[in-house]
């Protein structure tokens, strides 16, 4: 049992954003900016149990943020904003299933001068353990300031604070990373709320998807479709720089690799050689991208430089080798083949030695992704008919199951390692779900979209 | 530890034993597309993978000559397997002498798999089907440069639903002839 404590927290979490566009913001102007006097007895340190925690999560309080003066900007009026804000703030926690917010809806407003000196005797006798105030500010370049103050409102005291300056547009960026402050000091996890999906979105009849690549927010905002439909496209996955895309197509009926711009909506394919291309994924450092290529019927794993050129082949077994994905230090990759006589995870050397089994728990072994925390492996297990979405150390111990459904498949993980999102298949009618799951197996999330959903991607987390 | 893998070695062997009684086609095999469009692909106006190469329509076409010569355009696989039985090897030897008496045309061969499983196995396993008829015609005489293959993977089932029936006619190799 590992539980953060907040001064395990404190030194976890990370200070400034490190983001050209999001300066930290000075402080408010606040007519008191003393903080609270420290109380003598000092009661126990707020925290998040993040191993077992779901059960009882953390009450907290997200009332409307204020703005010191209402204006009309691109993204709406500073105080409608401030509503919506302080809305994404409570629907990520939420999400997260480690907290349990209250608010915006039926909270006591804030005056501006208390959002950097609360009012403790409303927020401590509401129950909740925790306060997040804030503003949403126009600046006079056109840009928008929002402040985020997270406060213990039992120690009454403050926790910690940003500031992100964000140009209208972005203004829920601003939120999600106002979110991750939060979640970040409260659990000792990395942030994950300021990130994307893209995924297959897919629609029409079972003989005939549709099916189109498309990337939203991670809470499913800011959707857009990247392609046509015209084609069938699939398994999309982002480049640590997250401008960037690899994924399938079999435009021209010629199923191959492409490397996919989002900012410029071009392509490239990315190898030339008259075979088909499959199972991309971009290598930790952005250089290199391991995939897939069947050659007369053998398939096997190469790798070769993101910008295109020859490729080296990593595997030479005769079976099916596919399906890789390097750990987070880039020196291995783990991948799953068919060359004992049935699907199962292998890890090798980033150069293609050291090739070994490490799947021994019965049944086959798909889809592996190693996680960006480089502790654990997740994976498809196909047994007693059941497609299950689990994890296991690197090394192959460790085997949970995390989902239980009749297909879930193809997991990705949140950039902090915690969160795990795949597609669930239903039975017949063949349509699928975007879905999300805690490491811990517990809540289970549907994830909307506008259409059906498969092959989720998660993104890094954004500058 | 070593008990654990002797167990699962003798449970790959029992699998490995039993796996052929999963074979084998499915006991109505699925009618070969009609000439036209009828049940291209489904959808009217969204052409299906068999029609993927544009050609020309009519009773005279090569496709309906075809179609009307051989067994069947396709064979079927057990699961997870892509070796040719002697049903399939009857089909292709029909395939095989149509297409040595019409040298003129050229085939695409897809490879199919059923919905349980990963998307990319399919892909690869689609591959291997794909090929194992390729390799079967080649050997019959029909020069490798006028067949292409393609995988589908488990993206463009025939069968609908989710059972063994179902799945049965989706794990197939399909020689398509242009029309």
């Amino acid at each position: 049992m590992v539980r953060f404590s907040l001064l395990l927290a404190s030194a976890l979490a990370f200070g400034a954003p490190a983001v050209a566009q999001m300066p930290p913001a000075p402080p408010p102007a606040p007519t008191s900016a003393a903080p609270a006097a420290p109380t003598s007895a000092e009661p126990p340190p707020l925290e998040v149990d993040v191993v077992g925690g779901i059960s009882a999560p953390l009450p907290i309080d997200i009332p409307v943020m204020p703005t010191p003066a209402s204006a009309a900007t691109p993204a709406g009026e500073t105080g409608a904003l401030g509503q919506q804000v302080a809305q994404i703030v409570a629907n990520d926690l939420k999400g997260s299933g480690l907290f349990n917010p209250s608010g915006p809806a039926g909270l006591p407003p804030v005056a501006f001068p208390q959002v950097a000196a609360p009012d403790y005797s409303i927020w401590s006798g509401t129950g909740a353990q925790a306060l997040v105030q804030g503003f949403v500010q126009a600046n006079a370049d056109g840009r928008l300031t929002v402040g985020c103050y997270l406060y213990d409102t039992a120690a009454k005291k403050e926790l910690t604070r940003q500031g992100f300056v964000v140009t209208p547009a972005l203004w829920r960026r601003a939120a999600h990373k106002c979110a991750d402050m939060v979640y970040t000091r409260l659990t000792g996890e990395g942030p994950y709320f300021d990130s994307r999906i893209v995924y297959v979105s897919e629609t029409g009849p079972k003989a005939h998807r549709i099916k189109r690549l498309a990337i939203m927010d991670q809470d499913g905002a800011s959707h857009r479709f990247l392609t046509n439909g015209q084609s069938i496209v699939l398994t999309p996955r982002f480049a640590p720089n997250q401008q960037t895309i690899v994924y399938m197509s079999y435009v021209g009926e010629r199923p191959r690799v492409y490397v996919y711009d989002i900012g410029s909506g071009r392509q490239r394919l990315l190898v030339s050689q008259p075979y088909m291309t499959f199972a991309p994924r971009f290598s930790p450092d952005g250089r290199w991208v391991v995939f897939s290529m069947s050659v007369n019927g053998n398939t096997d794993i190469y790798r070769v430089s993101a910008s295109g050129g020859e490729p080296h082949r990593l595997t030479d077994a005769p079976g099916i080798d596919t399906g890789g994905s390097y750990s987070p230090d880039g020196g291995r990759i783990v991948f799953e083949s068919d060359r004992g006589g049935s699907q199962q995870l292998y890890v090798m050397n980033a150069d293609g030695s050291n090739q070994h089994r490490i799947s021994f728990g019965g049944g086959t072994y798909a889809t592996p992704v190693w996680s960006p925390r480089g502790d654990l492996i997740a994976f498809t297990h196909i047994g007693a008919a059941r497609f299950r979405i689990g994890t296991m150390s690197a090394d192959g111990g460790g085997e949970k199951m995390l989902t239980d459904a009749w297909q879930d498949e193809s997991p990705t993980w949140a950039p902090n390692g915690r969160v795990i999102m795949y597609f669930r298949t239903a039975q017949g009618s063949g349509r699928t779900e975007l879905w999300s799951v805690d490491l811990t197996g517990v809540n289970a999330r549907h994830i909307p979209t506008p259409l059906d959903g498969s092959d989720p991607a998660w993104s890094p987390i954004l500058p | 530890m070593n008990r654990t893998r002797l167990s699962l070695i003798a449970a790959a062997a029992a699998l490995a034993l039993t796996a052929g009684c999963a074979k084998k086609p499915p006991s109505h095999i699925p009618p070969p597309p009609m000439n036209g469009s009828a049940t291209q692909g489904g959808e009217a106006g969204t052409p299906g993978p068999e029609s993927g190469t544009v050609g020309q329509t009519g009773l005279g076409g090569a496709h309906a000559d075809f179609m009307r010569s051989v067994p069947s355009d396709r064979v079927f696989f057990g699961t997870d397997e892509y070796a040719l039985d002697d049903q399939d090897r009857h089909t292709l030897d029909a395939q095989a002498a149509w297409l040595t008496a019409h040298p003129a045309v050229s085939v695409t061969i897809e490879g199919h798999c059923d919905e349980r499983g990963t998307r990319e196995y399919n892909l690869a396993l689609g591959d291997r089907r794909a090929n194992a008829v390729k390799d079967y015609l080649q050997a019959k005489g029909v020069p490798a440069g006028r067949m292409t293959t393609i995988s589908y993977g488990k993206e463009r089932p025939v069968a609908l639903g989710s059972n063994e029936e179902a799945w049965a006619q989706n794990r197939r190799a399909v020689t398509v002839v242009p029309e």
